[in-house]
Parts: structure tokens; sequence; C-alpha cells
């Protein structure tokens, strides 16, 4: 077996990325293996730790928004990943992801949510953001107006104010729709849009600028759909700030999302300061094993399965949507190392009514030990050397919490940290010895 | 491979033939397992439209008029199903880089719902007599003029660069002008291995290296290498550097009897020329996969072609088995040797290299392969120049009316380029190669002449 690291990630979306950050930190070799494109790229950018939570423990019920993530752990249940990790693990998570991204995020000042405006018009609990979000937070008591562009059916700037006026933001909030500058095919790509603000195609910049003073009106701060740029959206903000003499925020928005993909790169690019190897585009399908630990994952490569080995393993596979968990009409299961998912017999349990009730799938998951081992049907853990981070743990309903980011960088930072010491500190013993 | 169903025959992708003679039975649209035709809709059916392949498509980044693979693919595949529904021409600006394969999240066989339109409207829409399709079939075909002109490198070399025959060649056929032709070797890669004694002189080589090496005299070494048509015709000193590294490990080589991979051909959408292709190619690796042979390619887009296209697109005895058996040269050394233990002990002259990722070594996971491992190569310095497209995708850039936008992706990794330490590009993909060297005026290397520089 010539393909060998200390410590092997599977799984590229924001869980793996941070475990193996983590466990790099430790000094270990460290290779992370995605099948895909990471999936950030559908992501919103923010970084939810915890919104929202049910009074009784055991229900999660989002009776209310959560002000304060760190308290509101201990009301979690104890399935919840949350309480295997708990608040430090929380913040050992985000400090991974802060010093990962700079200051192309904001947030690290206080433990309290910000409440981030969102392109549905409603208010959305987080604890990180990056800084173009930032000074469009709901807390801020400034006259706002939202900008959409015309042919973009994603964002309805006039209704989206609507929405918040509705919800009782604590500011005046207008919508307005204006032709985008630079004319292009009916349904362009978003990645256009930021792209001809980036090289101030034809003038977009000052183009944008004029249609938008029409509107301005006393406005103190004005939100654009999250496409202001690429390589230099700094630069092309800091214009329209200056063009416009008001603050100028992006609003997050669903796929393709610029946030999504320029928090990948943000990433992607500190796994390669931190010298952890990169391999995509081949699935994880099996593995070998002997006495209770994993020697090798097995790469699919069209048909061919290649063994990738290593000391430890972190499985960051994903839930139902990363395809961390599968399921058809019979069962659940994980299907690289066929770790025990708990569900019930008949499917029809399985999902609730109401469309955004508290379905049970949403917890579907690998129950994990108190060192994030996945146990089987007893409890026991079932690898020694296997920890799981991420959708792939069940227990928590992400979705209804607003939690999936933070699950998923404290669990990854735990496990990637854990898979790496335990490398590192039988190196040291070795070397003593 | 993808969700898709492989073909179980051949004449669903040739749909000229089936049209002409219908097949009463015949029902596009397969929601049964016990169909045996190529049946997309699995595929179609996946798509959640998130357009994270469109954010990834180089061509949509910089031709607005482009409507992206969701369209290409899924999109176009379902306005199909009406009566009288016809391919959109813009198929044809699509480059067949694959990147969006790779960006799906849902294994929606992007791809293949592309080559197989392509290969639709080429057969149907495309007018056989028209400028168009010839320089097309021309360029598709590049292994029968290399062929011809490797019978006279010299007067080919001159002839092909010679300027009123370019002007020509551009207002006649549509060629661009702007690109001098790749130099024809004196000697083709196949002479030189047959005036060096062929397999056998290889067995002996490899003999000796595992005697070396203190292996087992008689292992179970042996590979057989698809060189592709750039490395025997144009740059056989790619092919040379492959036969000395594997030879080092204790590998055995054949050269078997092959053709073009096919990789023009699909991006072209001639895939009968393809499927001609891939037919001696599978019957000819198929025996030696049968023998205990690996697969091996020097070439990015030959080895995506034999381990993807070729079943996601024909049915030929034996084509799981080679496609199974296919690998990258370097991926496939990784794989079995200790690579990165030879490398941290071997040193070569100091080197600077700018490394461009060609679109079908992402495709394979083989991208970050020749950074990993020339990281720990004493006296070098390999700078990845980026993640985006080389823009000239095989024949693509080559046609007069695509040019400007093959430059124009291009763009970012040229930039990326200049500002890299090294003054020599390094690629997998010859015609990411070509590319590199004509917006930098760099030497460009393969890693394996790198490899066999340090190791040989």
């Amino acid at each position: 077996m010539a393909i060998r690291e200390d410590v092997l990630v599977v799984g590229g979306g924001i869980a793996g990325a941070t475990a193996a950050l983590a466990a790099a930190e430790t000094g270990a070799q460290v290779r992370l293996l995605s099948h895909k494109k990471s999936t950030l790229r559908q992501a919103s950018g923010l970084i939810d730790v915890l919104g929202a939570v049910g009074d009784n423990g055991t229900e999660v019920e989002p009776s209310g928004l959560v002000a304060d993530p760190f308290e509101a752990v201990e009301r979690l249940p104890n399935s919840h990943p949350y309480r295997v990790v708990g608040a430090a693990g929380i913040r050992d998570g985000l400090r991974v992801f802060d010093e990962a991204v700079g200051d192309a995020y904001a947030g690290t000042h206080t433990d309290r949510n910000a409440l981030v405006l969102t392109h549905g018009g409603t208010v959305k609990p987080t604890a990180r953001y990056p800084e173009s979000v930032a000074p469009g937070l709901a807390s801020a008591a400034e006259k706002t107006l939202l900008v959409g562009f015309a042919g973009l059916t994603d964002f309805d700037a006039p209704v989206a104010a609507s929405h918040l006026d509705a919800a009782g933001v604590p500011f005046e909030v207008d919508g307005a729709t204006v032709p985008f500058p630079v004319e292009f095919r009916d349904d362009a790509l978003t990645t256009r849009l930021a792209k001809a603000l980036d090289t101030d195609e034809s003038g977009a910049r000052r183009g944008l600028t004029d249609a938008v003073a029409d509107h301005l009106d006393g406005h103190e701060r004005v939100g654009f759909p999250a496409m202001l740029g690429d390589d230099d959206r700094r630069e092309v903000r800091a214009e329209l700030e200056d063009r416009l003499g008001a603050a100028v925020f992006e609003i997050p928005t669903g796929p393709p999302s610029l946030l999504g993909l320029r928090l990948e790169d943000l990433l992607f690019d500190a796994l390669d300061e931190a010298g952890v190897r990169l391999s995509s585009g081949n699935p994880a399908v099996g593995y070998e094993a002997a006495d209770g630990r994993i020697e090798s994952v097995l790469v699919d490569r069209r048909g061919r399965e290649v063994p990738y080995a290593a000391d430890e393993f972190v499985l960051a596979t994903g839930g139902l949507v990363g395809k961390g968990i599968d399921s058809d009409r019979e069962s659940v299961s994980e299907p690289v190392f066929d770790c025990h998912v708990p569900h019930p017999e008949d499917r029809y349990d399985w999902s609730e009514p109401a469309a955004f009730g508290a379905h049970e799938f949403a917890r579907f998951g690998v129950v994990p030990d108190g060192d994030l081992r996945p146990t089987d049907g007893s409890g026991d853990a079932d690898f020694e050397n296997l920890r799981a981070a991420g959708g792939v743990l069940g227990g928590a309903d992400t979705a209804r919490e607003k939690s999936a980011a933070g699950v998923s960088i404290a669990t990854g930072a735990y496990a990637g940290r854990r898979a790496g010491e335990s490398v590192t500190g039988r190196e040291a013993e070795e070397a003593t010895r | 491979m993808s969700d898709a169903e492989s073909p179980q025959t051949t004449e669903s992708i040739e749909p000229n033939e089936q049209r002409a003679s219908p097949d009463p039975d015949f029902e596009p649209v397969s929601v049964f397992d016990d169909d045996s035709t190529m049946d997309l809709r699995p595929g179609a059916d996946n798509c959640y439209k998130c357009s994270v392949c469109d954010t990834t498509c180089p061509v949509a980044e910089v031709d607005d008029d482009f409507p992206g693979p969701k369209f290409q693919g899924p999109e176009q595949w379902r306005l199909k199903r009406k009566d009288e529904g016809e391919i959109d021409d813009s198929i044809m600006s699509c480059s067949n880089c694959m990147r969006c394969d790779d960006a799906c999240p849902s294994s929606v066989p992007l791809s293949q719902m592309h080559n197989a339109a392509r290969g639709e409207y080429v057969d149907e829409q495309m007018d056989k007599l028209s400028v168009e399709y010839v320089r097309n079939r021309v360029l598709a075909n590049y292994r029968t003029s290399a062929w011809f002109a490797s019978k006279v490198p010299r007067l080919a070399n001159f002839a092909m660069n010679f300027g009123p025959a370019r002007w020509l060649m551009e207002k006649a056929m549509g060629v661009t002008s702007e690109r001098e032709f790749p130099a024809f070797a004196a000697q083709t890669f196949r002479e030189w291995w047959r005036e060096r004694g062929g397999a056998d002189a290889s067995r002996e080589n490899a003999r000796a290296a595992r005697e070396r090496r203190g292996e087992a005299v008689d292992a179970e070494k042996k590979v057989a290498y698809f060189h592709g048509c750039y490395s025997n015709y144009n740059t056989p000193e790619v092919a040379k550097a492959l036969v000395r590294v594997f030879e080092s490990f204790g590998y055995e080589i054949v050269a078997p009897e092959q053709r073009c991979s096919g990789t023009p051909m699909f991006a072209n959408g001639m895939l009968a020329d393809a499927e001609r292709a891939a037919e001696v190619n599978v019957s000819s690796f198929a025996d030696l996969v049968e023998r205990g042979y690996d697969a091996v390619a020097s070439c990015t887009s030959c080895s995506m072609a034999l381990k993807q296209e070729y079943p996601e697109l024909f049915d030929i005895d034996g084509i799981d088995e080679v496609a199974e058996n296919t690998f990258e040269a370097l991926e496939y050394l990784r794989i079995q040797e200790d690579l990165e233990g030879q490398i941290a002990e071997a040193s070569v002259e100091e080197q600077a290299f700018a490394y461009h990722a060609p679109c079908h070594a992402r495709n394979q996971g083989v991208d970050r392969q020749a950074i990993e491992l020339f990281r720990d190569l004493d006296g070098v310095v390999v700078e990845d120049v980026g993640d985006s497209c080389s823009g000239i995708s095989g024949t693509y850039g080559w046609k007069e009316e695509k040019y400007e936008t093959s430059m124009k992706i291009g763009g970012d990794m040229f930039e990326h380029m200049h500002d890299a330490a090294g003054d020599v590009g390094m690629t997998e993909c010859p015609t990411c190669a070509m590319q590199m060297e004509h917006g930098t005026g760099y030497e460009i290397k393969h890693p394996l002449q790198l490899l066999e520089e340090a190791l040989c």
C-alpha cells in the first residue's frame, strides 16, 4: 500500500476541511479525500452555531431564537453531538475556523449571535459571517434599502423588504429593483454579474450606483444580493460605498452561492497552507480492517478499488443531502463503513406530515461515543481509529436548530485533533522508548 | 461511473441509422431496468438545478451566450422529449473539459449527456458538406494527418507553418492562423521503440532493474503503454521518459497496436469515428489485461477516454475490464511503488516549474499528485498556477471562431504562470502544453520527464 498518511479525512465539506486543519495542527501528515467539488458551493457562507432550541431538552422544537449559543448548549438533548464536544469544543472549532479565514469573516468579538438578513426577508441568528455581510446586521437601526436586479429571479428586494418590515425589524426598510448595468442574456449566471463588477466591465460600478441613486432617498445602508465582485470584492464594495455615500452590504443567496464559493476558496487555501494533501474526484466506497482498526479506505477509481492507508480516519461525508447517509425504501445506512444508523422500522415514521415539522429523518446519522467514534447497536465503538464529524452524525436537527456549520466545525475540530494527537502521541511515545 | 445506464447496444447513440429504419418498439424514455438502450433519464432526474455546474464551466465564464452545462445536459434532454425537438447548436461551444461532472453534487452524468447530444447534433443537424463539418472532421482525426506528416516531418513542419498556407487554412477551413502547429519529431516514438528492440529489450531491462532493486526476478510487473498520438508523433521524449521510468521500477512494457483515444472525436461529436478507434484500442488492450497487464497512459485525456468515456458511450467486448485496469502513469506508480520515498532520496539540478493541472486530470482525481510528489524533490520548486482551465481543450482552441474564447479562458493561467517563480511550464496534457507555450513562450515539460531526471 503505497498511498499512506497519518490521518485520512473522508469528505470535503466544512466538517472535513476543519478536521483536516485541526489534525494538521498536531503535526500529523493529513490527506483530505472528497468525491466531488465541495458542497460549500451550495452553502450560505454563514457559520450558524445554534440559533434555536426547544425548552424541554428532549424535543428539538424551536420555540424561540437563541441569543447565546454557548449557554443554550446545555438545553440540548443528550444525544446531540454538541453534548459530546461541549461548549469548549464549539469554541475550539470556531478558533480553527477563525484562524483559517482571517479577517474575511466577522463575529469574533462576541459570544452572542448576530442577526443576518436573508434573501427571503427573514432574520437568521449566526455566529460568523463574511465581512461584506457585517454592515447589514438587523441589530443596527439604520434606514435600509434592499436592491435586487431585474431578471434575477432568486431575490425580490421589495418582497424581502416587506417581509422584514412585517417581522418587526427595528429600522425602516425599502426594496427596489434596478436593471443590472451590463446587459446579459436572460437567466445569466450570478458569477457573470460578480465578474462584471470585478473587472468594472463597461463601467458597471458607476452604472449600478447611478441606477440605485434614484432610490437612495436618505437610506443609510444598501443591501445587494451577494454578487458584488469576486477577487476584487473589497475594492468593488468600497467604490460602491464611496459613490453612494452609504454603507453597502451583501445578502447571502441560495445556490450557486458566491459566499459559499468564497468560503470554499478560503478553506482550501488554508488547507494548502497547512500542507494537507488533497484528492478529489473519486468516491470512498469501503475499507480494510484488522483487529478492530481500519487499515485503509478503498477509493473507487472507475471500477478499480485503490486503498488509501492511514493510522487514523475521520468520516465527514455529510448527511442525507451530502450522501454520507443513504436510504432506500427499507432502511437507512452509512455507506462507507456500514456504521449503525438507528431509524424507525416503518418508513412512514421517518417524517412528519408538516413540511417544516420535526422530522425524524433530519436526525438520522451515526451514533458517536464520548470520543466521537461511531458505535454499533450496543454502544461499543465500531473501530478504535475512526471518528465521525459533521452531517454524518445523528442527533441534531441542524436545519431547525440553525446549527449545521457549527456542528461541522465543532465536531470536525474535535475529531481531527483527536486523530492527529493519537498519531503524534504514539510517535512521541515510540521515540522516547 | 455515472448513474445513467451504460449502453448495451450501440445503435442508440448513432441515431442516424436508427431513425432511418425506425424500430416500432423503440422507446426513448425508458424507466424500466430491463431496457437495454442507453437511458439518460435517471441522470436527468437527478438534477435538482443547483447550477453549481454552471459556475465551474470555463466557457460560460467568458461567453455569456453559452447557456452552460445544466442546459446542455438535463434541460436539453428534457426538451428533446417534445416532438420535433432539435439539439440547440450551442452544444458545439461545449469544449468537453468535463469539469461539470466533478462539480455535480448529485451525480448527473453531464459529460455523457453532452457527448450524446453533440453526437446527435452532428449526425442529424449538421450539414456534412459545410466547411465546419469538414474542418472538425479533419481536426478530430488528427492522427491521420500526423501519420502522413511523420513520413516527411521536415517538410510537414515547414508546410504547416508556412504563412500563405496558414492564411488559406484560416480563410477556407476556419483553422486559426494565430497558433503555430506543433513540430513533428524526426523519429516517432514507435520507430524509436522498434529500433530499441521493442518488448524483448524492455523485458531484459525490467529484469535487470528488478535484480538491482532486490525484487523477485520473475515478478509479474508488466504494463501496456497507451502512448496516444501526440507522444508518438510530436513529443516522443515524454513516451521515452515513461519507458525509462517504468523500466527502472522493474516494469516490462509493451506498446500494443493503437489508434487515437477518441478524445478529439468526442469533442467534435464524431462518435462513429470514436467508436471505430475505441474498438481497435479495446480489442488490443483487452487481450493484454486478460494476461495480467495494466494499461498506463501519459496523456490524461487518453486515460480519461479509456476509463470513463468508452464505458459510458460504447458497448464493446472487454470495455469494462480495460477501463478498470487503465491508469494515468504517475497515478499507477503512486499506487504500486514507494514513489514518495524514492523522490525524497533523489535530487536534481535546481529548477522551478509553473504547473497547470489539466481538466481531465481533475476528473480522475490526479490533479494534485505532481505538486505533492515533487514537493519533496531536492532542487525543485513546483508551483500550482491555479484551478482555471487552459482554454484550448484539444481542437477547440484551433477553431478560428473559438480562438478568442480559448485565449480568454486561458487568461488567468497565463497570468499565474508569469507570476510563478519558474519559467518552465509543467502539465500532463499535450494540448494544455500547447496553450501554455502559446500564451507565455515557456518551454513545457511533462512530470514524467522530471521523474526521469530524478530517478533514472
